[in-house]
């Protein structure tokens, strides 16, 4: 490179590079768009924030048809994958940007509930389409906040137990049924455990729900006290229903390790017919159906009986910005996000088991080929996802702890208590 | 020739700290040049002001404080450098970066000897291999992740049926407590052997010939020469690559965040500094904290990297 350049090639330099800056610039002073008032009827745009990249075609086909019906509002289906969802939401909410509409799930509800976020949907229930006892009445209470509503339920989710229907046959072992109890599953994936094959009867993964959420409640503990003032772990009654899982792995050696299933996830253990069977939510249903073996040889189950029925379903809200430019519009789009139109259309698609009670059908009958109408009975005896005002403050670390009674590191007991005193400190922290 | 302008600068190597080079006299600029000057150097300056130095600078403020969960934050004074002080994960995750500091060192020997072998005269094909060590520096490090994590991979993966075949039964590689930090750092040397090989290629390759010449004359054979002449006048280049190395392997993060994971059992015995300040302050939403491990791990490449440079004194020769 020599230095050659003309003046006028150099002044044209200075002036992009100076425009690219001031472009920057102004690229983050940008407001959070849409345009002309709503309160005129003029026509406005505005952001639904969502974060599933399959969900999403559906919710763009439910906005479109709102916005037959209202066209003067349009809305803009904005996806951000999980992964980042939380990191931007709430650096948008700090900057009183966040989108107008949008997803909320139970563990983050209270932090965007109190933290002023989220609009108060309480005195604009009266004489609106919306009645909030349409919906499954934990999801109700779950976007509740202080007395107040928050949120409008969008879809629930349960846990069941999923099996290979073709290992159980080569096993000669009769497939699980709604009478299963814990020993009857722990005596089946004992039979189905062939290391020669590397062969496991059960994936018992760590993921919460997946795991302790659903046998807590069943062993008679409890996560979370029913003020989420102090964590349950450490009653006898919560470390038997972490014991439970921690002996498919350690004692009884049915599952693969924690080790195994981190290089191998567990979902793909239980797909590619390497484990029998698995713990998995109603939301595999679409996952499961793609993968072409897993639509062939699985199936589902209730979820063994311990001493008592119970588990945890987590679920989803639709809920709007406090400080949305278009609150009227916002606030017209997610009574329709309600309606049971919209919720039946969801199931229908079947992307999800819809919060609206009775609406569920369409979403069993969307996958024929496997008995998912498990999944609707055992909302009846589920409860609350455990959360708090501030649950990432627990749930994180708590995981990581748990991961160490998986690993043999420390005994269920141990685990528990130290999730207990990790949980309490945190909810002590809390205002 | 036409004169080097600027140093090689390569992609994903945000920090390239030119060497201090003796003998160039600072001549001063004439009117005209300083304007010019400016303002090219300005857009960059604004740029990073905006985005590297006011950060910083906030960040050292918020380190101490206690953060509201959207936006306001309270002053707690050194509350959180008394937690941060006192912190067993810290602790822990700062002997982490330690043994990843020290394995990704170990590349640099390496890459020194590869350059060296590369520099052989009369070599054939010279151009494919500085491409194939090259293409990991190129490649996304969420790539390399990808590939690496099938590999090590303790059932299925490529390695431990290699070893299956001398009857070893391997580990799983990524989530043994025991392994996974040095894992993670394989990879990581391996991926960042092409670019220090290019920048020792480059300083082999201005060591004037003559030198050789004389040394092959007075009976010195190629490992004579080797240790005799290219160590020494490399060592510029040498102390360059090293201390990047360090700041560098000091900052890790995108492969234990890519390969080992938030959910793997081996993640506290190989989580970073980095990786402990992405946990405190993203995943358990504690911003005040996370900025007082940033100050100190700030701190520390500060500390190790003036001390490099005045322990250069007594091993980096300049011509």
């Amino acid at each position: 490179m020599t230095r050659t350049y003309s003046t006028t090639t150099r002044s044209a330099l200075v002036v992009a590079a100076g425009l690219a800056v001031a472009m920057t610039l102004a690229g983050c002073s940008g407001s959070s768009g849409g345009g002309g008032g709503d309160a005129s009827g003029s026509p406005v745009t505005i952001s639904y924030g969502v974060w599933d990249d399959t969900q999403a075609k559906v919710m763009q086909q439910i906005a479109d048809t709102f916005h037959e019906a209202h066209p003067d509002i349009t809305v803009k289906v904005q996806v951000t994958p999980w992964d980042q969802y939380w990191t931007k939401l709430k650096t948008a909410a700090t900057g009183g940007a966040a989108p107008d509409v949008f997803w909320m799930n139970e563990s983050n509800f209270a932090t965007y509930a109190s933290g002023g976020v989220l609009a108060n949907l309480s005195d604009k229930l009266d004489g609106s389409d919306i009645d909030m006892s349409n919906y499954v009445d934990i999801q109700t209470e779950a976007y509740t906040f202080d007395g107040d509503v928050y949120g409008i339920p969008k879809d629930i989710d349960s846990i069941g137990l999923w099996y290979n229907k073709t290992l159980f046959a080569e096993a000669g072992i009769p497939e699980p049924t709604g009478d299963w109890t814990w020993d009857d599953m722990v005596a089946a994936a004992q039979k189905l455990t062939d290391p020669a094959k590397g062969q496991y009867g059960i994936v018992a993964q760590s993921a919460p729900q997946q795991s302790y959420y659903s046998t807590i409640p069943q062993t008679g503990g409890q996560v979370i006290s029913d003020d989420k003032k102090s964590s349950g772990y450490d009653t006898p009654e919560a470390i038997k229903g972490v014991q439970l899982w921690v002996d498919l792995v350690n004692k009884y050696k049915v599952s693969p390790t924690l080790q195994q299933m981190t290089d191998t996830d567990a979902d793909t253990w239980f797909t590619s017919g390497k484990a029998a069977m698995i713990f998995e939510g109603s939301w595999a249903a679409a996952e499961f159906k793609e993968i072409p073996y897993a639509a062939e040889n699985a199936n589902v189950a209730p979820m063994p009986k311990l001493d008592k029925p119970g588990g945890v379903s987590n679920g989803l809200g639709n809920v709007m910005s406090a400080k949305s430019e278009h609150p009227d519009a916002a606030w017209e789009f997610l009574q329709y996000l309600g309606s049971k139109e919209a919720e039946t259309a969801q199931a229908d698609a079947g992307i999800v088991i819809p919060a609206y009670k009775g609406t569920a059908d369409g979403w069993v009958k969307a996958f024929p080929e496997f008995k998912l109408q498990v999944f609707v009975d055992a909302l009846e005896n589920s409860t609350q996802y455990p959360s708090s005002m501030n649950s990432a403050a627990w749930q994180d670390p708590i995981e990581l702890e748990f991961n160490k009674a998986w690993s043999g590191e420390l005994t269920a007991e141990q685990a528990a208590k130290n999730a207990a005193k990790i949980m309490n400190d945190a909810l002590a922290a809390e205002k | 020739m036409t004169s080097q302008l600027v140093p090689p600068v390569e992609q994903g190597q945000r920090r390239s700290t030119p060497l201090p080079r003796s003998g160039t006299k600072r001549r001063s600029l004439r009117h005209g040049d300083r304007y010019w000057a400016y303002s090219l150097i300005l857009p960059t300056a604004i740029g990073l002001t905006v985005f590297s130095i006011w950060p910083a600078i906030q960040t050292f403020y918020f380190s101490f404080t206690k953060w509201g969960t959207f936006g306001g934050h309270e002053w707690t004074g050194l509350d959180n450098y008394t937690q941060v002080f006192h912190d067993p994960e810290l602790l822990r995750s700062l002997w982490n970066t330690t043994i990843f500091s020290v394995m990704t060192l170990l590349g640099i020997p390496l890459s020194i000897g590869l350059a060296a072998l590369l520099n052989t005269k009369g070599l054939r094909g010279v151009g494919v291999y500085r491409a194939i060590y090259f293409l990991p520096v190129v490649t996304m490090p969420a790539a390399i992740a990808l590939v690496w994590k099938l590999i090590y991979n303790g059932d299925t993966g490529i390695l431990n049926q290699f070893l299956a075949v001398f009857g070893i039964d391997g580990p799983h590689w990524l989530s043994d407590p025991a392994t996974a930090i040095y894992a993670v750092g394989v990879v990581s040397i391996w991926s960042s052997l092409g670019y220090n090989m290019v920048l020792f290629l480059a300083g082999m390759q201005s060591i004037p010939g003559e030198f050789y010449e004389a040394a092959s004359i007075d009976g010195a054979g190629p490992w004579r020469q080797f240790f005799g002449i290219t160590m020494p006048l490399l060592t510029p280049t040498t102390f360059f690559v090293t201390v990047i190395t360090v700041i560098n392997a000091l900052q890790a993060f995108d492969l234990v965040y890519l390969m080992v994971g938030r959910a793997s059992p081996a993640i506290r015995d190989s989580e970073t500094v980095v990786y402990l300040f992405y946990a405190k302050g993203i995943l358990q939403g504690d911003g005040g904290y996370a900025a007082a491990i940033a100050f100190v791990l700030l701190a520390l490449i500060l500390l190790i990297t003036a001390l490099q440079f005045r322990v250069q004194k007594r091993w980096v020769h300049y011509e």
